[in-house]
């Protein structure tokens, strides 16, 4: 008789991330429905820089992303590894220094990017600093995970703990990839890569970071809470085995669908669409074996409020998963990018998908940590249907906004003009649905707010268990033997061999995909005419990225009629290679800026930015008045120049030392000019160089043309 | 337009047909493994969330 051991389930830091998931998501939705407001009261921004639509965007996506699924993937990986693995977390320090740290991360993150810090690259906002901290803590949470791998009592690694590996490297090569970037400062940085290739290398982050850091710990959390809330084990497991190494190995490919019509090459294009295609296979793989798990129990639904959330939630991966590949064919992509139905998309996912798997994992999970039942069975079935009717009203209001806008854009009249020349038409259009919108985050926030008072509730009435004893024989080392030959089983019990072969089938993707990405700067035919920013420009781009412009206005005019109409000639990777880092946008709430250069005088973009009401009645775009009343920090010119150098841009040597007196020529020319216009500003002000800058944008191609 | 810049690299139209190789034969890899498994192998894993370890843990 082998002999049992006992040991004890460390309980305590599961709690921690519990009530920090929870905390973080009330956080990240407020913030969420604050922006939603915003589009159409625009004042809600009180005139306080820090509140403004451009600066608050990064924070709600960034506290949804890293403080609320962050925390709830660490809340469940806790929980289910050290129960899969009959093993306590390898180190109690380790656990605690990974739960602290990662709240010092999101606290930072909720400091600096109201302050204006950020990368502005879309889900790596963060500078460097932290950039470097989110590294540190990722190794502390990989060697506590392999740390207890190593230590496990049950010799084979469940299919969730795949998915946990395949994130944790995943997740590692991404994020250091993306974040490869040079200071200037101790609060700003230039990305390493320019134009294109920094593009190519966002989205492949960007896509991925979807992949692994929504999707992926997920699943694995799926497919650990759902067999035990629904008492029964996962539909299939060899449909698992699929599931996970044809997701792993597809995902990584399909970054390209987010460039589709830009500068990237055809093929590339393609490749992204062909496997983003591919991928439904997997996904809904995936879906149909979380579906399926409850087969013959589907009476069950009527009871379980955590299976009723899970359900919806696995219902959302696959309609996501479904939408995703449609979005990636070019066709569809023409019509959507830059609408709201990408705002649509990634909503299904996260309050559907991210959103229901967490709050029904926290009605399973609270209970069984305070060793008691659920508070209110009636206030979770209240949240599960406002907040089912919140996502309802919110995707069906982005679909019909981003349907109307979109075939507005492209409406030419039988004369061949655009039948909408002016885009804030198409703005006024569908600012109802932008109210109908933010009517449904409220309903799904009030359900949120719902669940924290029953789950506070239930932990009160309950006690918390924090060293959970459990018994479980030691590892057995000689191997078992089954009738049927090698097989899967193999690789399964040897986690070392099974992290290698994951990160090479996330690597080949990755690497094929970004081989063309570092070819493609050598291959880009300069354009003789375009030319670096200069001083001033320079810090007014470096405004731009301040205040999140970048947010709600695109600068990549692709090749169709409609846009070159509206904006002026399409794009040419040649005018971005020396923009470190790109600022193409993903969204256009407001016009494409390439050309905005010399479109109006400079007068107007005072007016324009101090009240954006006054030159566009209408206009849904926060005043900055700021701009106009702040000193333009240029005690940092010179070290920006030199930085930009050694990043490639060709700005001659010792130009550093007087690149602050072509700044004082540049704005004095500026201030005069607005002097004439009859706008006394003293030159010193940020206005100008922000002016300067949206100026400068796009003009390289029109001066050659002239 | 666009897609001509990276006409010039050379041997570039391999890469897609390189891609579509290996999915295939990670894929292929894959089904074999799965048609391997033993039945009992597959009770014990799917099993695994589970504390049922007397049942289903023939140790």
């Amino acid at each position: 008789m082998m002999q049992i051991e006992t040991f004890k389930y460390d309980n305590k830091i599961v709690k921690y991330f519990t009530i920090a998931t929870v905390l973080w998501s009330v956080v990240g939705m407020l913030v969420g429905l604050t922006i939603a407001i915003q589009l159409y009261a625009p004042a809600l921004n009180f005139g306080i820089p820090y509140l403004t639509y451009g600066r608050l965007r990064p924070l709600h996506t960034n506290a949804v992303i890293f403080a609320f699924v962050g925390n709830g993937i660490f809340m469940g990986v806790y929980y289910s590894l050290q129960r899969l693995l009959k093993a306590r977390m390898f180190s109690d320090f380790l656990s605690n220094l990974h739960f602290w740290s990662w709240q010092l991360i999101i606290v930072c993150a909720a400091i600096t990017l109201p302050l204006g810090i950020t990368t502005s690259k879309e889900y790596a906002e963060l500078e460097w600093p932290i950039d470097i901290l989110i590294t540190l803590v990722w190794v502390v949470f990989a060697i506590n995970l392999f740390g207890t791998i190593v230590k496990r009592r049950e010799k084979h690694l469940y299919v969730a703990i795949w998915f946990y590996i395949a994130t944790i490297v995943t997740v590692a090569v991404l994020h250091i990839v993306n974040s490869i970037e040079l200071p200037v400062t101790f609060f700003k940085s230039y990305s390493a890569y320019a134009g294109v290739q920094d593009a190519l290398v966002q989205w492949w982050y960007g896509h991925n970071a979807v992949a692994f850091f929504l999707t992926t710990p997920y699943l694995g959390l799926m497919y650990y809470f759902l067999p035990k809330a629904a008492n029964r084990p996962i539909y299939s497991y060899r449909l698992s085995i699929i599931h996970f190494w044809a997701l792993i190995f597809l995902y990584i490919w399909a970054g390209p669908h987010h460039l589709l019509y830009s500068a990237l090459p055809d093929w590339a294009q393609s490749l992204g669409t062909v496997f983003s295609i591919m991928l439904i296979a997997p996904s809904w793989g995936g879906m149909i074996n979380g579906l399926l798990t409850l087969r013959g129990a589907w009476d069950k639904l009527r009871e379980d409020v955590v299976l009723k959330f899970m359900v919806v939630a696995i219902t959302a991966y696959g309609m996501s998963t479904f939408e995703g590949p449609m979005l990636s064919l070019k066709n569809v992509n023409a019509l959507a990018h830059f609408t709201d139905w990408i705002i649509a998309h990634v909503h299904i996912g996260a309050l559907g998908w991210n959103g229901f798997l967490t709050f029904g994992i926290l009605y399973w999970l609270v209970p069984r940590l305070w060793n008691t039942t659920l508070y209110s069975k009636k206030q979770a079935n209240f949240h599960f249907w406002i907040g089912f009717l919140g996502i309802v009203f919110y995707a069906s209001s982005m679909y019909w906004s981003a349907l109307v806008q979109t075939l507005m854009w492209k409406q030419f009249t039988p004369a061949g003009l655009l039948q909408y020349p002016n885009f804030l038409e198409t703005v006024l259009q569908i600012i109802p649905m932008y109210v109908i919108r933010s009517i449904g985050g409220l309903l799904y926030f009030i359900g949120v707010l719902v669940m924290v008072y029953n789950l506070i509730k239930t932990a009160k009435q309950g006690k918390f268990v924090a060293d959970e004893e459990a018994q479980a024989p030691p590892m057995v080392i000689a191997p078992i033997k089954y009738k049927k030959g090698l097989g899967h089983r193999w690789i399964e019990s040897r986690p070392l061999q099974f992290t290698l072969l994951a990160a090479v089938a996330i690597l080949i993707g990755g690497i094929v995909e970004m081989i063309p990405t570092f070819l493609v700067k050598t291959n880009i035919p300069t354009i003789a005419s375009v030319k670096p920013y200069t001083p001033l420009e320079l810090q007014g781009r470096d405004l731009y990225i301040r205040e999140g412009c970048v947010g709600c206005h695109s600068q990549l005019i692709r090749p169709f009629r409609s846009e070159v109409e509206r904006y002026g000639e399409y794009s040419k990777a040649g005018e971005y290679v020396y923009d470190h880092p790109f600022l193409w946008g993903s969204k256009r709430t407001g016009p494409d800026l390439m050309r905005e250069g010399k479109k109006y005088p400079n007068v107007w973009h005072y007016y324009h930015m101090n009240d954006p009401r006054l030159m566009s009645p209408g206009s849904i775009m926060p005043p900055f008045a700021w701009l106009s009343e702040n000193v333009l920090d240029i005690s940092t010119t010179a070290k920006k120049i030199s930085v930009l150098r050694k990043l490639g841009v060709p700005y001659p040597d010792g130009f550093e030392n007087i690149a602050n007196n072509e700044l004082r020529k540049q704005a004095d020319t500026i201030a005069l000019d607005l002097t004439n216009a009859g706008v006394v500003v003293d030159p010193d002000k940020e206005i100008i160089a922000i002016i300067a800058y949206l100026q400068r944008l796009g003009t390289d191609i029109k001066a050659k043309k002239q | 337009m666009f897609s001509n810049y990276l006409s010039s690299i050379e041997g570039i139209s391999v890469f897609p047909v390189v891609s579509l190789l290996i999915f295939f034969l990670v894929f292929i890899l894959m089904v074999i493994w799965i048609f391997r498994i033993d039945k009992s192998y597959v009770k014990q894993m799917e099993n695994l969330p589970f504390d049922m370890e007397d049942e289903n843990r023939k140790l």
